[in-house]
Order: structure tokens, then C-alpha cells, then sequence
């Protein structure tokens, strides 16, 4: 008896096997590609346009920047795409030999708050940022903070710090910058897609932060510039490290990107950093986000397709940009990576 | 009172295992038909089980680095700090317990409540709709319980719920609702949690309630019973296993939902006596960090948050059997 309910189950086992093999190969697309969330709006909007023009169909899953690294590294997609640089450790483990780091947009967190009494938008700077997010700084009638903001009227009530609860790039971008501003908070928490927060409550997404922030009088947070414009969120002018306050436009995003590519060398590999920008119009909380493709394409049509899309990408798509609230990259950084594409070996 | 006189003579779970059927007659061995008929049936029935075998292992196996790296410690420890790569989950395990009993506690009471009224005392044409709408707060899916815990019960929570029970009632004594009161906290996930239970509760109550044969009633009434003690002495003694079962439904449901939770909860690893804090639970901890987990301890602690879930919800279903068996006293198994 239980030698044949045993035959009964290996071969429906074997027959269910095959079937979702096959129900798996059914939809072809040109090229699939995996990864960070943030951008998603940005490269749904390049690839449906892109299919348009040229009838390549792109497959993208914004499953998260982990996910997009985690994938090209075991070469299970054509391009990953990541907020946050791989690490070297990272890269040693791709199993397709060296991977490229090819900026797309760039994107900013602002800080948002909640105070109903105060209508003139505030000013701070990164290391008082980061001691409010250290738990040093808690109430918002702080010499620090008034010292700021001259004649505003501030109440003297706790701040409650809220951050995302998630992993993710807004938080790298976030952390990266209280890093490089601060050196309580390198030693601290540190940077990372997800830390440990020394205070506040934890909101899920975006929406979970600004929702929390919306809810909660004397919180401060922070989104995606691309978020808070389209929600019309008040957020706060940061100082920059020339000295002055700066409000996070796109202009001010891509000036940032602009006056670290001005050193950038030939031979980058992208895995740069532009927080905390010099020159007098950045936009400090800044950073780009990027693709990640193999310098070595095993399969000749499907590396072919990639970088024809890449090329699209730096010309064309950069127009459409600013449409979604993106900064596009500056023309230096997009005249270099003209040249990089061209070191990718499609054989 | 408190022992019913006529015992009951059989479960009264409509939805007991096949067993509760007549008498089985012997399926195999007749033809060679019945014989694959049986062998299908057989292997349908172990998938289940081998399923849950499967992922018992699987979760086990991708969570064992972080256990064997923090050994006990990954249940004790409050230090979850990703960028240096210490993992502890004490605060989620406490913030998963806490939410659920918080959240049975709220649910139980008005989930018996609603299944009573609609099998005993609601009129015939209300009986239908009120089911109906109940049994709809079962259907609504958990992100949009979540959005609306951000934006209707989070406020509601902050400025009238919390200061009541702290100040009004004055709570804050005690150190369980103490503590300044922002919102998101391991209360609102239990009142949410408390919500997504109830339909499941009230609606196996109502089921049992309905199944009670009507001599129980008659035969209380007949003692002469008002219309409140049959129930609370006849109905409900005889409905008693069915409604535990309804309860564990509504556990498991409050023990293992994400969505709903992490937008309530303030997501925040701390352990705190008081209900007004922010906390965490198991399942909103790995929904938050999987997607972005990029180092390979932190995926495989996130793997072993989800085995602690799993031998949780294993413990918790083994001591509910066990009330039931307790209660059932002799007559625990039909088939």
C-alpha cells in the first residue's frame, strides 16, 4: 500500500514540476531587470517609452534595492538596479565577473515636520539634524534650533522623531548624510539601507512616514523630495556646506551632482557619494541611484539591447526627467558615461 | 449552574476532520479504481502536512547562521543593529504576544457578544445582514486596515482614547498605560488586531451556536430557565469547544498579520511594560526589512524571526488543542 501511494506521489510531484516550468518560460520579454523601488516611476516611464519606440519590452520588478543586488549577482536578471552602492564585498561575490555602476537620476530626502503654529518654513543644519535623530536634541524650543531660525515663534514641546521602518535608500541616503555630517552619528547608528535607531517611531514606506508626520503635532521626518512635492509636505531648508540654506529643488539636486562630478576622474567607477556637496547652490541630502549591469555580456542580443538602452537612457530619457520630479544628471557625468558604456564587452 | 446537566453527547464542531462521519467503510483494496482513488486522496492529504514539514526545515535551515552565532541570545536580546550586524528579536517577540492578547481580549467579548445576539435573540430577517456585515470585515484586505489605522484610528487613539484610559481612568498609575502617547503603539495594533479578529470568532461562534441542538434550549427553558440562563448554562456550556475553536482562528489571524500592523505599531525595538509605547512584532519586522536585507546574517536573522514566529504559532495552537481537550473532557475525539 504505501509503496504505491510513494509511486502515486513521485510522479505527481514530477508532473506538477513540469507544469510550472513550463507556465514559468511562457511570457518572453527582451530583458528583465530587478531592484530599487525609488526609482521604479522614473524607469517604468524609460522602459514603456523605450518599448514604444524601439519595440524592446523591459521587464523591471521593483523589488527593492537588496533584492536588485542580490539577483544580478546571481545573474537571475539582465541589469539590477540599487539607491545604495554595492559594497566591494558585494562585488567579489557577482558571479558574471566586474559589474558597472550606471547612474540614472538623481533623487533627495527632505526633512518634513509638523508644526501647526509655525508657518515660516525652518532652517537647520546637518549636525543638528543629527543630534534631534541622536535623541539630544528634544524639544523644538532648543537654543540650537532657535538660534536657526531667528524670530520664529517655536513652541517648546517634544520632538518625535519618525523614521522609515523599512529598509531602504531613502534611509541610506538619510544615514550617509548624518554620517558625513556628524561624527556622534558615525560612531552611533552609522550608515545603512536600515539602522538602529537611538529614538522615534518607525513608519512603513514614504506614505507610513509622512502619514505619521501628518498625524503626529511636533514630529519631524523624512521622504523623497519626489514624495513630499507631490503630497505638498512643508519641508525644512538644510544648510549646505558652503554656509547657506538651501531648499531641495531639482536644480539645487542636480547642481549638487554637478560640483562633485567637476573632480570626478575618468576611471570612476560611480560608486560616489554626493551628499554634503560643496558649491553654493547643492542641495546637501542628494544622491544618485544607479544600475548595475556586467562589463562582460555573455549573450550577444541581449547585451546588444542593453546597451542601446543605456545609450537612450543618457540621451533621451534624461529629458523626460524632471516630468517626474527626478533631477537628471548633469552633462558632465553624462558625457563620461557615454564613454564607460562603450567598455561594456558584448561578445 | 455551572455544569450542565445534560452532558453533550458529541462534538459540536460542524467542522471536525472527516472522521465525523458514519462509520468508515474500508475504501482500499476492492478494485484497482478505488485503489487510485485511495492513493490520490492519501497524497492530497499528506501535501498539507508535508508542506508545513518543508517549510518548517527551510526557515529553519536559511535562520540557523543567526542561531548558531547568538545562540539564546536572538530570543533575549534587545539590539537589532543591522550596519554592525547584531540581531535580537525580544522586543518583537513580546510586541507579537502583546498585540494578540490585547487584541483577543478587545475581540473575544464583542465577537461572542454578536454570534449570541444573532443566533439567539436577533429576528430572522435582521439575522442575515448583520452576519453578512460581520463576516465582511473578514474580506477588507490588511493594507487598507493599516492606512485606516494611520489616518482615523491613530488620531483617534492619541487624543481621546489613550489620555481616557490614562487620565480619566487613571491608568497611568500602572505602568501599562503610562507614558506620553503618540499613537502608533503596541494598544492601536492590538485595537486593530482586535478588529481583523472578530469576524473570524463571531462567525465560528454563530455556526456552533446555530449547530446546538433546540432540546438543549427547551429542556433548560423547561426547567424553568429564563431565556439568558439556557444560554449561559445550556447553549454555551455545549457550544464551548466549538467557541474556543473560533478564538484560536482569531489568534492565529492576530499572531501572524503584517500589513495592518506595521503601519500601527511604530515599528520600534524596545522593550517597554507600557501599551502606549511603540513596539514591534515579528511579522511586520521581517515584512519591513526583507526586501532591502543585503547582508547574508541579516537575511538569515530575518529567516530565523520567521522560525521563532513559526515555533510561537506551534506552541501557542498545541496549548489551545489542549484547553480544548481539557474541556471536552472525555468525548475529545469522534473519529
Amino acid at each position: 500500500m504505501s509503496k504505491s501511494i510513494l509511486r502515486t506521489l513521485a510522479s505527481t510531484t514530477g508532473a506538477v514540476i513540469l507544469l510550472a516550468t513550463t507556465a514559468g518560460a511562457a511570457v518572453a520579454q527582451d530583458l528583465t531587470g530587478a531592484g530599487a523601488t525609488f526609482p521604479y516611476p522614473m524607469y517604468s516611464k524609460w522602459f514603456n517609452d523605450y518599448a514604444i519606440r524601439t519595440n524592446v519590452k523591459i521587464n523591471y520588478q521593483s523589488i527593492g534595492s537588496g533584492g536588485g543586488v542580490r539577483q544580478i549577482s546571481e545573474q537571475t536578471v539582465d541589469f539590477g538596479a540599487t539607491d545604495g552602492p554595492m559594497s566591494d564585498e558585494e562585488l567579489g561575490k557577482a558571479k558574471g565577473g566586474k559589474i558597472l555602476h550606471i547612474p540614472t537620476v538623481m533623487g533627495a530626502d527632505v526633512v518634513v515636520y509638523n508644526l501647526p503654529e509655525t508657518k515660516e518654513t525652518l532652517k537647520l543644519d546637518g549636525a543638528l539634524i543629527a543630534d534631534i535623530f541622536l535623541g539630544k536634541v528634544t524639544k523644538w524650543n532648543d537654543p540650537r534650533i532657535v538660534a536657526e531660525n531667528k524670530g520664529v515663534a517655536l513652541p517648546a514641546t517634544d520632538i518625535v522623531v519618525v523614521h522609515r521602518s523599512d529598509g531602504s535608500g531613502t534611509t541610506f541616503i538619510w544615514t550617509d548624510y548624518l554620517t558625513s555630517v556628524s561624527k556622534d552619528w558615525a560612531a552611533g547608528p552609522g550608515k545603512g539601507k536600515d539602522v538602529k535607531w537611538p529614538v522615534g517611531i518607525g513608519g512603513k514606506g514614504n506614505e507610513g512616514v509622512a502619514g505619521q508626520v501628518k498625524q503626529i503635532p511636533g514630529s519631524i521626518g523624512y521622504v523623497e523630495l519626489v514624495y513630499a512635492r507631490q503630497n505638498k509636505l512643508a519641508y525644512a531648508h538644510i544648510k549646505n556646506s558652503h554656509g547657506s540654506y538651501v531648499d531641495a529643488t531639482i536644480e539645487s539636486v542636480t547642481a549638487a551632482a554637478a560640483e562633485i562630478a567637476k573632480g570626478l576622474p575618468r576611471d570612476s567607477d560611480y560608486r560616489i557619494s554626493i551628499v554634503n556637496a560643496p558649491g553654493k547652490d547643492a542641495y546637501p541630502i542628494s544622491s544618485l541611484t544607479w544600475l548595475l549591469v556586467y562589463e562582460n555580456q555573455t549573450n550577444g542580443d541581449k547585451g546588444k539591447k542593453l546597451v542601446d538602452f543605456l545609450k537612450w537612457m543618457l540621451a533621451d530619457g534624461q529629458k523626460s526627467a524632471s516630468s517626474l520630479d527626478y533631477a537628471p544628471l548633469p552633462g558632465a557625468i553624462v558625457k563620461q558615461l557615454q564613454d564607460r558604456i562603450k567598455q561594456i564587452k558584448v561578445s | 449552574m455551572t455544569e450542565p446537566a445534560i452532558a453533550p453527547a458529541e462534538s459540536t464542531s460542524g467542522r471536525g476532520p472527516g472522521g465525523a462521519g458514519p462509520a468508515s467503510t474500508s475504501l482500499g483494496g476492492s478494485s484497482t479504481a478505488d485503489r487510485i482513488y485511495n492513493g490520490v486522496i492519501t497524497l492530497f492529504a499528506l501535501c498539507v502536512p508535508l508542506l508545513l514539514l518543508g517549510l518548517f526545515f527551510e526557515v529553519g535551515a536559511a535562520g540557523w547562521p543567526a542561531l548558531k552565532k547568538f545562540g539564546v541570545g536572538f530570543l533575549f536580546s534587545s539590539n537589532w543593529d543591522p550596519v554592525r550586524e547584531q540581531f535580537g528579536v525580544a522586543p518583537a517577540i513580546v510586541g507579537t504576544l502583546a498585540t494578540s492578547i490585547v487584541a483577543l481580549i478587545i475581540a473575544t467579548p464583542l465577537a461572542l457578544g454578536v454570534a449570541i445576539y444573532i443566533a439567539e435573540f436577533a429576528p430572522t430577517w435582521l439575522r442575515t445582514p448583520i452576519a453578512f456585515l460581520v463576516d465582511l470585515l473578514a474580506a477588507i484586505p490588511s493594507v487598507v486596515y493599516g492606512l485606516w489605522g494611520i489616518f482615523v484610528l491613530v488620531p483617534i487613539m492619541r487624543s481621546t482614547v489613550m489620555p481616557f484610559l490614562r487620565d480619566t481612568l487613571h491608568l497611568g498609575a500602572t505602568p501599562f498605560f503610562a507614558g506620553p502617547a503618540y499613537g502608533p503603539s503596541v494598544l492601536t495594533a492590538g485595537v486593530i488586531l482586535a478588529i481583523m479578529a472578530l469576524p473570524y470568532i463571531s462567525s465560528v461562534s454563530r455556526e456552533v451556536l446555530l449547530a446546538v441542538p433546540r432540546t438543549q434550549r427547551e429542556a433548560a427553558l423547561a426547567l424553568g430557565a429564563t431565556r439568558w440562563e439556557a444560554i449561559q448554562g445550556a447553549v454555551l456550556p455545549y457550544a464551548r469547544t466549538g467557541i474556543i475553536g473560533g478564538i484560536i482562528l482569531g489568534l492565529g489571524r492576530a499572531l501572524g498579520e503584517t500589513m495592518a500592523v506595521t503601519m500601527v505599531i511604530g515599528n520600534r525595538h524596545d522593550l517597554s511594560a507600557s501599551l502606549f509605547a511603540p513596539g514591534y512584532s515579528i511579522a511586520s519586522l521581517i515584512a519591513n526589512e526583507f526586501t532591502e536585507a543585503s547582508g547574508d546574517l541579516h537575511l538569515s536573522a530575518l529567516m530565523a524571526a520567521g522560525f521563532v514566529l513559526f515555533v510561537i504559532t506551534l506552541i501557542v495552537n498545541a496549548i489551545a488543542r489542549w484547553l480544548v481537550w481539557q474541556m471536552a473532557g472525555g468525548q475529545r475525539s469522534v473519529a
